[in-house]
């Protein structure tokens, strides 16, 4: 799995952290996401694909590869 | 409960799109079908007042997903097509342009329609804000406009104010509340809304309520306040608040008393579920059915709603959370800010535009209340009282 995260749409809300504390931060100044780990391991696919849908802003996407 | 072999979802906007997208991640491999008014792919709604009004966003960035990530959802859309009626024993529903869909399960997720001031003129020059079309009309006539007016000084009335004002107009913001966003933040925190506007320049008359709307040759040139009082405009925007989108369900039985009634699981009747600012449902933190009117109420009731479709029996039973974003303020809401709450800021300092405030009713944390601080607001979630029942939502 890879992840990408939209820093233009982010709108700082931070249900990504909530979802996803270990792939997602925010930056201190603003709320901006910031990826943590882009290639996380699969026991976190699950969170990371709930942020994708929690994310108010449609700003976090996945990528699968087999 | 058996698992329907197809869902229809009357409504095209973030909830119902989320439904979908849930139903096919738990494995869902039935027929998905979305009715939707308005022509477009699903959008979102939150960008419409700020970002695509002042122009600083290509539209095409509103989307909320892109054509290849649609085609793998393997959705029939039906789109610029209006769900008429709803017949629930025959378990179909019918559509303006003559179809007669049925389903195994259905979602309502028709949302609002803005509300229009009864008894007046229909005048060139007056909007409301809701679709991406009603957005492009009003930022085309905008280009032109010297003097706006916005009524009602909610979430939607003061973002639109704080656009209008970056765009350079001369904005006057109408409110019948003592400050703007009164009903969302309270009093107390209302005024530093009513300061910032203010700051930049937007003349508020608050405590008030329009009598009417005046007109020349059939267009806006006025509107009117109690005493005489005349507020001249070239563009009126009414962002006082808004009705659920329940008229084609009229006759169907359901409970339309304020949005579709809906159970603790949203269930509106058997197979038939509500999602999104159409839904009410019996908030666990007070004795009454309410509806939330917030972008993430749409996708957490959807993915509560598509498990419950699946054969669960899930409650809903979020943190409620909502933001605004105003010239270069942003607003977080995480929990409710109960009638009787008062706020106080418990960090940071309203006079320096950073600060953390928390709502607090009968000794219980009830909200935390962010400005221009979203990580502090964020980590102020778990001050929140299990108390007053505000628990996860993953439950």
């Amino acid at each position: 799995m890879k992840v990408i995260v939209d820093q233009v749409k982010c709108v700082g809300g931070g249900q990504c952290v909530i979802a996803a504390e270990e792939v997602f931060e925010q930056r201190d100044e603003d709320g901006i996401v910031v990826l943590l780990d882009p290639t996380p391991p699969p026991e976190l696919h699950d969170a990371v694909r709930e942020a994708v849908m929690l994310c108010p802003a449609a700003a976090i996407w996945v990528e699968d590869r087999a | 409960m058996s698992i329907p072999d197809d869902v229809l979802v009357a409504g095209a906007s973030v909830g119902g799109l989320t439904v979908a997208e849930a139903l096919r991640r738990k494995g869902y491999t039935g027929r998905i079908r979305i009715v939707g008014e308005e022509p477009h792919l699903p959008y979102d709604r939150p960008p419409l007042s700020k970002e695509v009004l002042t122009g600083t966003w290509p539209v095409d960035r509103i989307y909320l997903r892109g054509q290849d990530r649609l085609a793998e959802l393997g959705v029939d859309w039906v789109l610029g097509v209006r769900a008429e009626r709803l017949d629930p024993h025959a378990r179909t529903v019918k559509t303006d342009d003559g179809r007669v869909l049925p389903y195994g399960a259905l979602v309502i997720a028709t949302g609002l329609v803005p509300r229009r001031l009864p008894g007046q003129p229909n005048l060139a020059g007056v909007h409301t804000l809701r679709s991406l079309d009603d957005t492009l009309n009003l930022k085309r006539e905008l280009q032109d406009a010297h003097r706006v007016v916005v009524v009602g000084a909610g979430v939607l009335g003061c973002e639109i104010a704080a656009a209008a004002r970056t765009l350079g107009k001369a904005v006057t913001l109408v409110d019948p509340e003592s400050t703007p966003m009164a009903r969302q933040l309270g009093v107390e925190l209302g005024r530093h809304v009513a300061a910032m506007h203010e700051a930049h320049g937007v003349r508020l008359h608050t405590g008030t309520t329009v009598t009417r709307l005046l007109g020349t040759d059939g267009r806006i040139s006025a509107i009117a306040l109690p005493g005489n009082q005349i507020v001249e405009a070239d563009v009126v925007v009414l962002a006082a608040g808004s009705i659920p989108a329940t008229r084609w369900l009229d006759g169907s039985g359901l409970d339309l008393d304020d949005g579709v009634g809906c159970d603790a699981s949203l269930r509106a009747a058997p197979d038939v579920y509500a999602v999104g600012d159409v839904a009410r449902w019996p908030a666990p933190w007070t004795d009454t059915a309410l509806r939330l009117e917030t972008r993430t109420n749409a996708t957490e009731q959807a993915l509560v709603v598509a498990d419950n479709i699946l054969g669960a029996d899930r409650l809903y039973r979020p943190i409620p959370y909502f933001w605004s974003d105003q010239y270069d303020t942003k607003i977080q809401v995480h929990g409710v800010i109960t009638p009787h709450a008062r706020t106080r800021v418990v960090e940071g300092d309203p006079r320096e535009g950073r600060f953390l405030a928390l709502a607090e009713d009968g000794g219980v944390v009830t909200a935390a209340i962010g400005w221009n601080n979203p990580r502090g607001v964020r980590t102020a979630r778990r001050l929140l009282g299990h108390e007053t029942n505000l628990i996860t939502t993953t439950d």
